[in-house]
């Protein structure tokens, strides 16, 4: 066996980085073409030596077996494909709400700054303060949008990082994942009572309130 | 000197929502020229067209940021000159000198009250 070769299957440590959370993905094919030329030479009697490599990587065998089954138990095309894109929706639906709150506020405050225009100086000027103060107070919504606006950025790189993870494991993960748990479906026509406790809806996708009294009165 | 209160006092800002605010904060200070741009292209266009006494810009705006907005004016001949507060968020170290670097006349982080608005206003008109 080649100094080369020996590095290569020496490997095993140095791939625990593949693990989850880790850092680059395993070039699986190499792997186990590295696996198979080695395999290939262990014919006789097995040195020591040969021996430790052989349970060397067995063990790498197993460690890269039980990483895809973890991986694919967190069924990473469904976090990419629903949990995210939901919960993006939802951080866009609190900036849309909230901005639509702000402007509802500042029109009132407008109606009121008007009307008060005549009124006595005292009184002027004790709701004019009470003004300003709502104005400072509805800074609260663009900072909140430019704080929800990075989570979605994040959320976005994690999906990013979710795509290169399948992309690297590919069709394996598929399979693996339909294996695991899944809850086990309510009975038809009786959502568990957990499955209702959805909160708010995001607008377009709710019923308005003339739907459910059409509802009601069907 | 006085601060003369019709100032032509130009806000930019891609957010309706902050461009309202600052409009009625300002009002309320008792300026009553108070032009809106939601975007940098926008408000260098109507810098060109019209003299302002003072602008007031957002930071995070996309296509052209603030800093990149103020370091047009800063570049241009004609409106080098006016004076040029940030209002932003970007409160790191290095956005403040990388602002001042390029010629502001004054930084406000947000979220801000009226008093530090003035306060920031009367350091570059003058008091009122």
């Amino acid at each position: 066996m080649s100094n080369a070769n020996v590095a290569t299957v020496r490997a095993p440590s140095s791939l625990q980085a593949t693990s989850p959370g880790g850092g680059s993905t395993p070039d699986r094919d190499e792997i186990a073409a590295v696996v198979q030329s080695i395999v290939s030479t262990l014919r006789g009697d097995l040195t020591a030596a040969e021996l430790g490599l052989y349970n060397e990587l067995e063990g790498l065998a197993r460690f890269i077996q039980h990483a895809k089954a973890e991986i694919a138990a967190l069924r990473p095309d469904e976090i990419r494909e629903r949990h995210l894109p939901v919960a993006t929706d939802e951080l866009d639906a609190i900036v849309g709400a909230t901005e639509e709150a702000t402007h509802a506020i500042l029109d009132s405050v407008e109606k009121i700054e008007a009307a008060v225009a005549d009124a006595s100086e005292p009184a002027r000027q004790t709701v004019a303060a009470a003004i300003t103060r709502i104005y400072e107070a509805c800074n609260f919504q663009d900072i909140t949008g430019q704080r929800v606006t990075k989570v979605v950025k994040t959320l976005k790189l994690i999906e990013a990082k979710i795509s290169e993870l399948i992309a690297a494991f590919g069709h394996e993960l598929g399979p693996v994942a339909d294996r695991t748990q899944t809850p086990a479906p309510a009975e038809a026509g009786a959502p568990a009572e957990a499955e209702l406790l959805n909160g708010p809806q995001l607008p377009g996708r709710a019923n308005t309130q003339a739907d459910i009294d059409a509802l009601f009165n069907s | 000197m006085a601060v003369d209160m019709s100032t032509p006092i130009l806000i930019v800002d891609d957010y309706k929502t902050m461009l309202r605010i600052v409009r009625n904060l300002l009002n309320q200070l008792g300026f009553n020229n108070v032009d809106e741009a939601t975007d940098g292209s926008t408000a260098l266009q109507k810098l060109r067209e019209k003299n302002f006494g003072l602008v007031i810009s957002d930071w995070n705006m996309e296509p052209m940021t603030g800093l990149q907005l103020l370091k047009e004016v800063r570049a241009d001949m004609k409106l080098k000159n006016t004076p040029f507060i940030m209002v932003t968020a970007e409160s790191k170290t290095e956005n403040v000198v990388a602002a001042k670097e390029a010629g502001v006349n004054n930084y406000i982080v947000k979220p801000f009250n009226a008093a530090t608005l003035k306060q920031k206003i009367a350091s570059v008109l003058g008091e009122f």
